[in-house]
């Protein structure tokens, strides 16, 4: 579906401790994503990076302001709430790619499938499924392999299907080539790509100029503002940003 | 999410740390192991106490002489109304219900053969219906019967260890002791009957009391008591009816004996009463070991509580990534709970194990009794898995409140 926000952030401002030792991490950012985007957020530390892309995964919520995520106002929704939000809607990728230690790769993929509620699925469906993500993302041969025999590029793989292994609206990638070397970040980026073709919405959060240059849009991010916002125009998606004066 | 699948994410926690599940289980195992231990070892003594003392005879009454009537005045006894005389035994014996009395006298003195001579030997005087009333079983010869006490003949039956002793390897029937001058000609030897608390069956020697009354109660108390007995043993034909004929027992004696009920010069003890004395002791001694038991499951307890805290503290990282993909705070909450309920189970478990084992080992190296009882054995395991609820609880909840974001940044 075209011209249709997958994010909705209005007015986000997040403020970390009270009273002298208040810290405003972010003021009043507004973002616009589109379905099938892939946006690059960029800026130096302390520029409210994290939090921006924290609160745009629903691992947690701004001070004030307004999130619509998927058409579902989300600003306002508890911790169990969030939970699920997390589980249907969001895959993550991190830089330390996060896989749970001693756990085989298909474990590690099934895990969010296991959090899913209301699941009428037997585990053998789970099973099949997480398969067939592992497949897409080439590692249909390591499946038993747990993370402490996998590469570094074979672990982050892992951990792409494990994001999408729900079907998400929308992947988070935070720094994901930032663990592997040149050659790998390459196949990950490309495998990151190849999955925006496929429709799912990426965030990537990034230092790495070359990265953000391949992106739609690249947000950057200074002192908990907007810095700027560069369009890379090699997609013909309609991008929206705006900056609350 | 699915039980199955929260027990088999506890399981798998369990066995990728063998080591340290072992560890923490291990007071758990000790605990519930201790429990089962010391209730088996309480049980079995009091199951020995009781057959001990069921072994006595069964429907039996005890009447002993009460020496509070008896009071000194003037230097002399008060000897009017001083307890039980031979007399009340034969008046006993025409009580409806009585189907046995049995009189006992004790004396103690040197018992001589030609080559052997015992000091301190006791000396029971008793009537013909001892062995069927105390259910004693001769092992040689015969008991002496009622026509041999009421002529005071001197016959003997021996105890099997004072048969041994005085006669060894020859056949004790038709020989001859000699009891302060009293020559006794030995009829029967008891079987082995073993000892009933300080009391020593088989080193007894079995006259009839008539010779003990007139024999051997020769201290200055046995001539003011004249033909007065210790206790008397009453066979009862029917237990249900045993209260109406302890109470024609107490009118009997207190008209005999010319004294209210009130102020009677005996006392009445039943089988019963003494079953029930014995276990009461013996129920306090095993309450005490049950919760000393139960204290060690506790500390158990706190050992799991430990280690799970400080798994929550190593698995951080683990339970922020299980928040990224969607795990709630009530799905974390219950992982560990499970986890802390499992290894309590699984420890408790295995305390059943070693603690039944041990039980039975206990029994088979020492000479005490062990009995194992269910209800310890399911008591010992729901008190674990409740100690894994309580304990688990605390550190389950702290890792549910743990915030994603700081969770997932842990290193």
């Amino acid at each position: 579906m075209k011209d249709r926000y997958i994010v909705e952030a209005n007015g986000i401002t997040q403020i970390y401790g009270m009273g002298d030792a208040e810290v405003v991490a972010l003021d009043k950012v507004s973002v616009q994503i589109e379905q099938g985007e892939f946006i690059a957020i960029m800026g130096p530390s302390g520029s409210g990076k994290s939090t921006l892309t924290n609160i745009l995964g629903c691992l947690a919520r701004p001070t004030s302001g307004q999130y619509v995520l998927d058409a579902e106002d989300v600003s306002a929704l508890d911790k169990v709430e969030l939970a699920a939000i997390r589980n249907q809607k969001i895959g993550y990728v991190f830089q330390s790619f996060n896989l749970l230690p001693r756990t085989t790769a298909l474990r590690n993929v099934i895990l969010p499938l296991l959090y899913v509620r209301d699941n009428d699925k037997s585990y053998a469906e789970m099973e099949d499924r997480a398969i067939e993500t592992l497949k897409l993302v080439g590692l249909e041969d390591r499946m038993e392999h747990e993370p402490q025999e996998l590469s570094g590029g074979q672990q982050q793989r892992v951990a792409i299907a494990r994001a999408l292994v729900n079907n998400p609206v929308m992947v988070i990638a935070d720094e994901p080539t930032g663990n592997l070397d040149s050659r790998t970040g390459k196949e990950i980026m490309e495998l990151l790509h190849k999955m925006n073709e496929n429709g799912t919405t990426i965030i990537i959060v990034t230092h790495d100029k070359a990265i953000a240059d391949h992106a739609q849009r690249a947000i950057h991010l200074l002192d908990g503002h907007i810095d700027n916002i560069q369009h890379n125009g090699h997609s013909n998606v309609q991008t929206k940003v705006s900056k609350t004066a | 999410m699915k039980i199955r699948e929260v027990l088999h994410i506890a399981w798998e926690a369990m066995n990728k740390n063998k080591v340290r599940s072992l560890l923490t289980m291990l007071g758990i195992i000790i605990g519930v192991a201790s429990v089962i231990i010391m209730v088996s070892i309480s049980a079995g003594t009091e199951a020995a106490i009781k057959d001990q003392i069921t072994s006595l005879g069964s429907n039996l009454i005890f009447i002993q002489s009460s020496f509070s009537r008896m009071g000194v005045s003037g230097g002399k006894m008060a000897t009017q109304s001083g307890g039980l005389v031979y007399d009340d035994a034969e008046a006993l014996a025409g009580v409806n219900g009585v189907t046995g009395v049995v009189v006992e006298q004790i004396a103690t003195n040197t018992v001589k053969t030609g080559s052997v001579s015992l000091d301190s030997i006791n000396i029971l005087g008793s009537t013909a219906d001892l062995p069927r009333v105390r259910d004693m079983e001769i092992a040689q010869g015969r008991f002496f019967t009622k026509a041999e006490n009421d002529q005071t003949r001197k016959v003997a039956v021996l105890g099997a260890s004072l048969a041994a002793e005085l006669f060894g390897e020859e056949d004790p029937i038709g020989q001859t002791i000699l009891v302060d001058n009293t020559r006794l000609n030995v009829i029967g030897v008891f079987e082995e009957r073993g000892q009933v608390g300080d009391l020593d069956y088989d080193a007894r020697l079995y006259v009839p009391i008539s010779v003990v009354l007139d024999q051997f109660t020769q201290t200055y108390m046995g001539k003011i008591f004249g033909d007065r007995v210790k206790m008397i043993y009453v066979e009862i034909d029917d237990q249900t009816v045993m209260d109406d004929t302890i109470l024609q027992i107490e009118l009997l004696l207190a008209k005999r004996h010319e004294v209210s009920l009130e102020e009677a010069d005996f006392v009445i003890t039943t089988q019963q009463q003494i079953i029930q004395t014995q276990e009461s002791t013996t129920s306090a001694f095993r309450d005490l070991l049950a919760w000393v038991a139960g204290v060690s499951l506790v500390v158990g307890g706190i050992g799991i509580m430990n280690i799970m805290l400080v798994s929550v503290t190593e698995r951080t990282r683990e339970i922020g990534i299980r928040q990224s993909v969607g795990a709630t705070p009530g799905d974390i909450r219950s992982q560990f709970l499970t986890e802390a309920i499992l290894l309590s189970l699984v420890g408790g478990l295995l305390g059943v194990a070693v603690g039944v084992g041990g039980s039975w080992l206990f029994g088979k190296l020492s000479d005490m009794r062990t009995v194992i009882s269910l209800a310890s054995i399911l008591l010992a395991f729901l008190a674990s898995a409740a100690v894994g609820v309580f304990f688990g609880f605390y550190p389950a909840n702290k890792a549910a409140e743990l915030d994603p974001i700081e969770a997932l940044r842990y290193e």
